[in-house]
């Protein structure tokens, strides 16, 4: 019975706060990299340089 | 260490001038309230990536594009961003209701034609009738609106047109009617579902 009130796991995943994958962040970086905006006369292109 | 003395509008002033490490800074220093933020709302590990990415595209295309203009407050304007694309998020999901195949995969819930069978289909006959007997009970005006609104499909726009009440009204009206028809149906103690 004592095994059944025994919350050791859920209060570890508790502490586990959400995070993004390291993949997502990668891709925005580069994602920021590779985007250029050009400016023409009151135009704006987006450019995405690979 | 020293990230945390930078502030925001400093970074996002070293991102436009072309640091590119300054946006990385930026979002490992918010990333976890961003993303909490986000799977406090969707509670799905693959949705709140999804999000938090687009929030981050759409971040860059903004600053990029010279259109961010509150300096200063970076963290609550990716807040916000982030709090739009969540209810994009559910607005798209209650149009588009998605195939959900977790959990055991039930062929005839793909297969089935929606078509009602002969028993289902005489219930349904039925319940139509008892509430068209029941919407006789309404007031005239009540009445009025609520058969134009659901036997004719017209919208309140039309119905205002039509009745020369304002749209207010009509909406009113409706409410009231459906308010009056839920009490018929419960003095009645009318059970009208198949």
């Amino acid at each position: 019975m004592g095994k059944l009130y025994f919350k050791k796991s859920s209060k570890e995943a508790k502490n586990v706060q959400p995070q993004p994958a390291k993949e997502t962040i990668e891709f925005l970086l580069n994602y920021s990299k590779a985007l250029e905006v050009v400016e023409y006369r009151n135009m704006k292109f987006e450019t995405l340089l690979n | 260490m020293n990230n945390t003395k930078v502030t925001d509008a400093s970074l996002v002033r070293d991102y436009l001038e072309g640091n590119e490490n300054a946006l990385g800074t930026l979002i490992s220093r918010h990333q976890q309230r961003i993303y909490s933020f986000i799977y406090s709302k969707v509670y799905d590990k693959d949705i709140s990536e999804d999000i938090f990415q687009d929030t981050f595209i759409k971040v860059i295309r903004t600053l990029k594009r010279g259109k961010y203009n509150e300096e200063g407050k970076f963290l609550p304007w990716v807040m916000r961003i982030a709090h739009n694309l969540v209810i994009d998020h559910f607005r798209r999901n209650k149009r588009m209701p998605k195939f959900d195949n977790s959990g055991d995969f039930n062929i005839f819930s793909v297969l089935s034609d929606g078509n009602h069978n002969a028993e289902t289909q005489i219930i349904k006959e039925q319940i139509e009738s008892d509430v068209q007997e029941l919407i006789k009970e309404l007031p005239e005006d009540q009445l009025e609106v609520l058969t134009m609104r659901i036997y004719k499909d017209m919208s309140f726009k039309e119905i205002s047109d039509r009745t020369g009440v304002s749209i207010n009204t009509a909406l009113g009206r409706m409410r009231y009617a459906l308010i009056n028809l839920r009490k018929i149906i419960e003095k009645r103690n009318l059970i009208l579902t198949n």
